[in-house]
Parts: C-alpha cells; sequence; structure tokens
C-alpha cells in the first residue's frame, strides 16, 4: 500500500517538474526543476529495487552533470526569452514527429514475443545478493573487456580534451611552487638601519 | 568458450601497453619525445604484427566472456589493419618534420585507433562492438581537428565528430532493438534465435539501423556526406589513414555481422546491400567527375569502391566474402601508394592540392609520375594491374550469386570512374608544367609508394594465391 501511494507520488512529482523544466521562464528554475526529476526518478529505481542506479542517478546526474548545466546557465549570459521567441511555429512540426515516433513505438510493442523470453534473469539474482554485488560480480568477469575498453575510451576523450584545447601562451605569470618553497628571506629582504631624521632614500 | 585467454589478444594487449608507457614518456619528456614515439609507435605495430603471425586462426578462439573472437578471418582483417596503420603512420613522419607540427599524442591517437580497429573486427558482441568501434572513431575526430588553428581542419573535425555521433546514435539504437527482441547480445546466440523465428519484424528494424549506423563508417550512400568534407579538411597523413584503415575495420565488422547473427535475414540484408552498393558506386563516379581537388576526388573514389566492394557480399557465400576482403587488401594498398604520392609532390614547401598542380609532373618527378599513374590505371581497373583483379573476384561474386544485373550496373559505374582517374594522369604526363615541384627526399614516402607499386605490378602473376588465402579466411566466418 504505501509502496502503491510513494510509486504515485514520485511519478506525479516526476512528471510535474518535467513539465517544469520546459516551461519555466527562469532557466535557473529549469535546472532546479530538473535536479528534482532526477531525484524523483531515483525514488522509483528504489522502488523498483534497483538501488543502485537510483545511487548512480543521484550522484552522477545531480552531482555532476546538473550541477554543470546550472554553472553553464549562470554563467553565460544567454537572454533565453529571445532564444524562445517563435518556438511555438514548431509545434506541428514536433507533433507530427512526436506521432510518428508513437506509431513505430506502437508497431513495436505489437511485434514484441511473449513474455516467454523473460524467464530467469535478473529477478531470482536479486534476492540473493544485493545490486552493487551482482554488479560487480559480472562487470569484472563477463563483462571485463568492454570494463576495459570503457577505460580506453575515456582516456582517449582526457587525450583529445587536452590536445585540442590547451594552449601553451608565452608570458603568462605562472606559480612555481619549487620557487617559491626554495626561496630565501636573504633574496628578498634587506635591513637597513635607518637613522634618524634621514629616511631610506634607496628603495 | 574460455573466460580469460589472452593469447588470441596478444597483439592487442601489447599495443595497449605501449601505449599507455609512451603517453606517460610523452607526458613526462614533452615535445623532445616525438621522434621517439613514432619510431616506437612504429616498431610496436611491427612487433603486433609478429604476435600475429604466431597466431594461428585455424582453430577458432572465442576469448574474454565470447566479446572476442579469433579466427582466420579476423588473423587476415587484423593483419591488414596493421599494415595500414603502419603505413599511415610512416607517411605522417614526413610530414610532421615538415609541417613543424609536434604534438606526441598524433602517433597515440594511431595506436589507440589501431587498438578499436582490431577488436572491431573480431568482436563477437554486440557490446565489445560498440565499445571498440567508439574507441577508434573517438580517435579519429581528435586526429580530424588535430591542426585546431586552420578553420578547414576544426570544421573536418566538428563535422566528423557531430555526424558520427549521429552514426553511433543509430547503432545503438539498432543494438538495443536487437537486444530487445532477441534477449541476447552474443552474435552466435542471435544467429540461433533469429533462425528459428519466422519473422522476426522488430529485429530486423534493429538490423536496418546496425547496418545504417555501419555505413556511415565506410562512407556509402546514403551517409557519405561527410567524406568530401573531411577528406578535404583533415591534414593529409591523417586524411591518409582514414581513407586507408577505418574502412577496412567497419567493413570487417559488417562482414561480422551479415555472416553471423544476421545470416538468417541475408535476404532482407541483401535489398539494403544492393541499394546502398548501386547508390554508392553511382554517385562516386558521377560526383567524382566535377572535382577538382584531389582529396576530395579520392573521397569520391573511396565512395564509389566501397560500393564495389559491397557487391560482393550480396551472393552471401565464402566466395564472395573472400572476394571482399581480397579487395579491401587492394584498394588499402593502392589507396597508400596514391597518398605516398601526394604528400610528395610539393610546391613552394607546400602540398600541392588541385589536380591542375599536377600538370607536368612527368617532365620534373618522371618516378612519382609513372607511380601514380600506375596506381590510377590499377584504381580504375584496368587489366594487368591489381585493381583489375579485385574488381574481377567482387562481380564474379556477385554474378554467381545470380545477381546479374546490379554487377553490370557496377561495371558500368567503374567505367564512368575511370573517365576521372584518366583525367589526372592526363594532366600529369600530357600538360605542360606550372612551375618547379621541390625536392623530395622522404624515404619513408618513397618506400610507401615502391612496395604498393611493386604489390600492384607483381599481384598479376599470382592473382590466386591471396585469393585462395582469402578464402580459406573467409571460410572460418561458415562454420
Amino acid at each position: 500500500m504505501i509502496g502503491v501511494f510513494a510509486f504515485y507520488l514520485f511519478s506525479f512529482v516526476l512528471l510535474m517538474s518535467a513539465l517544469f523544466v520546459i516551461s519555466a521562464r527562469n532557466p535557473v528554475y529549469s535546472v532546479l526543476f530538473l535536479i528534482l526529476a532526477f531525484f524523483n526518478a531515483a525514488g522509483l529505481f528504489v522502488l523498483l529495487g534497483a538501488e543502485f542506479v537510483a545511487m548512480i542517478l543521484v550522484i552522477v546526474y545531480v552531482g555532476a552533470v546538473a550541477v554543470l548545466f546550472l554553472f553553464v546557465v549562470m554563467m553565460l549570459d544567454i537572454n533565453f526569452s529571445e532564444l524562445r521567441k517563435g518556438a511555438m511555429q514548431y509545434v506541428p512540426l514536433g507533433l507530427v514527429l512526436g506521432g510518428v515516433l508513437l506509431a513505430e513505438l506502437i508497431t513495436l510493442y505489437r511485434a514484441w514475443p511473449p513474455a516467454a523470453m523473460n524467464e530467469g534473469g535478473a529477478l531470482d539474482v536479486a534476492e540473493k545478493i544485493d545490486n552493487t554485488k551482482a554488479l560487480g560480480n559480472i562487470l569484472y568477469t563477463d563483462y571485463v573487456f568492454p570494463f576495459q575498453v570503457s577505460g580506453l575510451i575515456l582516456l582517449v576523450a582526457m587525450i583529445g580534451a587536452i590536445v585540442l584545447t590547451l594552449r601553451v601562451r608565452p608570458g603568462v605569470l605562472r606559480q612555481v611552487v619549487g620557487s617559491q618553497v626554495s626561496r630565501k628571506a636573504s633574496d628578498i629582504l634587506k635591513i637597513e638601519r635607518v637613522s634618524r631624521g634621514k629616511g631610506v632614500d634607496h628603495v | 568458450m574460455n573466460w580469460l585467454m589472452l593469447s588470441p589478444v596478444k597483439p592487442e594487449l601489447f599495443l595497449v601497453c605501449v601505449g599507455l608507457i609512451l603517453l606517460m614518456v610523452g607526458a613526462l619528456r614533452g615535445k623532445s619525445s616525438v621522434g621517439f614515439i613514432l619510431s616506437a609507435v612504429l616498431t610496436s605495430f611491427v612487433v603486433a604484427g609478429g604476435f600475429l603471425c604466431l597466431t594461428s586462426g585455424d582453430t577458432p578462439l572465442d576469448t574474454l566472456g565470447g566479446m572476442v573472437a579469433a579466427d582466420g578471418f579476423s588473423v587476415w582483417m587484423r593483419f591488414l589493419i596493421l599494415g595500414g596503420l603502419f603505413a599511415s603512420t610512416l607517411l605522417s613522419v614526413g610530414w610532421l618534420r615538415d609541417n613543424q607540427v609536434v604534438k606526441f599524442e598524433i602517433p597515440l591517437l594511431y595506436l589507440l585507433s589501431g587498438v578499436g580497429m582490431l577488436f572491431m573486427v573480431s568482436s563477437t558482441n554486440l557490446l565489445s562492438l560498440y565499445v571498440s568501434l567508439e574507441l577508434s572513431s573517438l580517435c579519429l575526430y581528435v586526429l580530424a581537428a588535430i591542426n585546431r588553428d586552420q578553420l578547414r581542419s576544426t570544421e573536418a573535425g566538428l563535422k566528423y565528430f557531430i555526424l558520427g555521433a549521429l552514426s553511433s546514435g543509430l547503432l545503438l539504437f539498432g543494438i538495443s532493438l536487437v537486444y530487445g527482441f532477441t534477449a541476447t547480445l552474443s552474435y552466435a546466440e542471435i544467429g540461433a534465435i533469429l533462425s528459428q523465428m519466422t519473422l522476426p519484424a522488430g529485429a530486423m528494424v534493429g538490423m536496418v539501423f546496425i547496418l545504417a549506423g555501419l555505413v556511415f563508417k565506410i562512407s556509402a550512400v546514403p551517409f557519405h556526406m561527410w567524406t568530401p568534407d573531411v577528406y578535404e579538411g583533415a591534414p593529409t597523413p591523417v586524411t591518409a589513414l582514414f581513407a586507408i584503415v577505418p574502412k577496412v575495420a567497419a567493413f570487417g565488422l559488417i562482414i561480422r555481422l551479415l555472416t553471423g547473427p544476421f545470416a538468417s535475414l541475408h535476404e532482407q540484408a541483401s535489398q539494403i546491400l544492393i541499394f546502398v552498393a548501386l547508390a554508392s558506386s553511382v554517385l562516386g563516379a558521377f560526383a567524382g567527375l566535377a572535382q577538382n581537388n584531389f582529396k576530395r576526388l579520392i573521397a569520391y573514389s573511396s565512395i564509389a569502391n566501397m560500393g564495389y566492394a559491397l557487391l560482393g557480399l550480396l551472393a552471401g557465400t565464402p566466395e564472395g566474402v573472400a572476394s571482399v576482403i581480397l579487395y579491401l587488401t587492394v584498394y588499402m594498398i593502392m589507396t597508400a601508394g596514391v597518398f605516398a604520392v601526394l604528400m610528395g609532390v610539393k610546391r613552394d614547401g607546400h602540398s600541392i592540392e588541385t589536380i591542375s598542380d599536377f600538370a607536368g609532373l612527368v617532365k620534373k618527378c618522371p618516378v612519382k609520375a609513372y607511380c601514380l599513374t600506375g596506381l590510377l590505371f590499377s584504381m580504375s581497373g584496368l587489366p594487368p594491374l591489381a585493381g583489375f583483379f579485385a574488381k574481377l573476384f567482387v562481380f564474379q561474386a556477385a554474378v554467381a550469386g545470380g545477381f546479374f544485373t546490379v554487377a553490370v550496373i557496377g561495371v558500368l559505374a567503374s567505367v564512368v570512374a575511370s573517365y576521372y582517374y584518366l583525367r589526372v594522369i592526363k594532366v600529369m604526363l600530357f600538360d605542360a608544367p606550372e612551375g618547379d615541384f621541390d625536392k623530395d627526399c622522404s624515404f619513408s614516402r618513397r618506400f610507401v609508394m615502391l612496395v604498393s607499386v611493386a604489390f600492384i605490378l607483381l599481384f598479376t602473376f599470382v592473382p590466386n594465391y591471396l585469393l585462395d588465402h582469402a578464402q580459406v579466411a573467409a571460410g572460418t566466418l561458415f562454420p
């Protein structure tokens, strides 16, 4: 009973906040609603017994992606109401595309094989060990190859980002920790005995 | 199935380790290490080829949880890819020196994209297919834009990246559909399930999307639009890499998919193949006629060539597959030779790009001019040269499969295409020179050029030798 109630609560808030994401006037509000939508989706995953996916959703999407969005929205000076002008003229096109996708979904659903294919698999495993363990068990055994190659892909992404954007500019002041630490007082400080009434004339 | 047996993937493992070590060397030593890294990468390609020679493909082996297979086909294709990588790295040596592009990442990206391509041709699982495809493509996007201060290079990189991401999306959508309807990602299991179904509509839609994503990678019509712009915009050695290697790898993927999981859908797949093959060979032939830039011309020529190669797959027989892998071998070697000549012909320190700049090349550098003549004759399919036999075998396979009309249209398109090869030859041999060409003394370019010319000349004496080996390699795909 409480599960059903939670499901409807999460789904309702999810749909509502998704609606506000696209209808809010202020883009910062949009991003905040997006974060709310992610939290509710995570709640739905918990209800499904997929707690690992729920936590990953919160950590990755809320913790990294949405915050990044927020930074970009706040730092770029874009007039969003200007951008939104004339968006309504694309409604017919959007409806047509949506209709086509819906028709495809319905066709696929009708061609779906009977439930016999879903026997075995995830459920009986989930009862014995928890999610994270189950994922870890296959990630480092059966799927070790895609896992490792994904690591290489991330490495290539990093190399690419660095090689395409890093510029060495001459004349930029940089902090050199080594020379800062090895600096002695005698290099920069000069102690003068100042006679009364004369002051210092060579600085 | 062996879960963790590393001997079939020794070349790839070796290359990855070398790549990671060289990355550290480059990061610590900076620009002074470019020469060392280049030669180390070249050597490691040779060593990886040596490892591959030790691997026998006679007994097909599954490893890494059934994600990767080492059979005769994958050994042949991996050998081809390593050769192409070696040639394109060798070609870029002189270019990097001449153009003062000192980035140690370039050879490393060659190497990592090579690892991706090596895995591509031996992957036997839709998941490993996708990750290895992405590994190689991501390196290629970066390489296309590597000359980031030039507008054309960045444009090429961006265009390739966006369209490539789109094609990856199509591919993933197709994979998800196939997974949804068969509940497995492994090629063997998909093949078994699909052969039992009478008309698997969903999986068929999935196959169409997967093919669309892969057709982009081999730049066949209707997903060819990026090719001329990327070829023109990217730095010439990178263009050489694009033209030589990734297509072979993507073709390997297509062959493996069509003979493995989708073998029972061959009838439906061949309808798509007929359209793609004919459209590519006709468009490549006619659009190439209007080109003045040599790199764009090569781009259209590659579109047409992919069309001819696809014809060999129509029949779905071991002979057809053998003819296709032979075609890819010959095409790769010819293209490497053409790029070796193109990069060596310079005026005032710049590589020339338009066809009219080749005027009178024969008077100044006769060796290069005659080599290019031979290579272009071979590309257009003139009899005693290797290109003729490659085309002959492919068309023969199509005719043997009963695709007579399709083969005839392909031959006619190839006749049209020979016009633009002949035009380059005419400009080179008979037109008056417009100015002096620079002296080029790069040993690496001359080496690639001479090896390639020697191959196309000598192939005619032993055409069946390679074909027999190709047939053995292709036979491992048909248990």
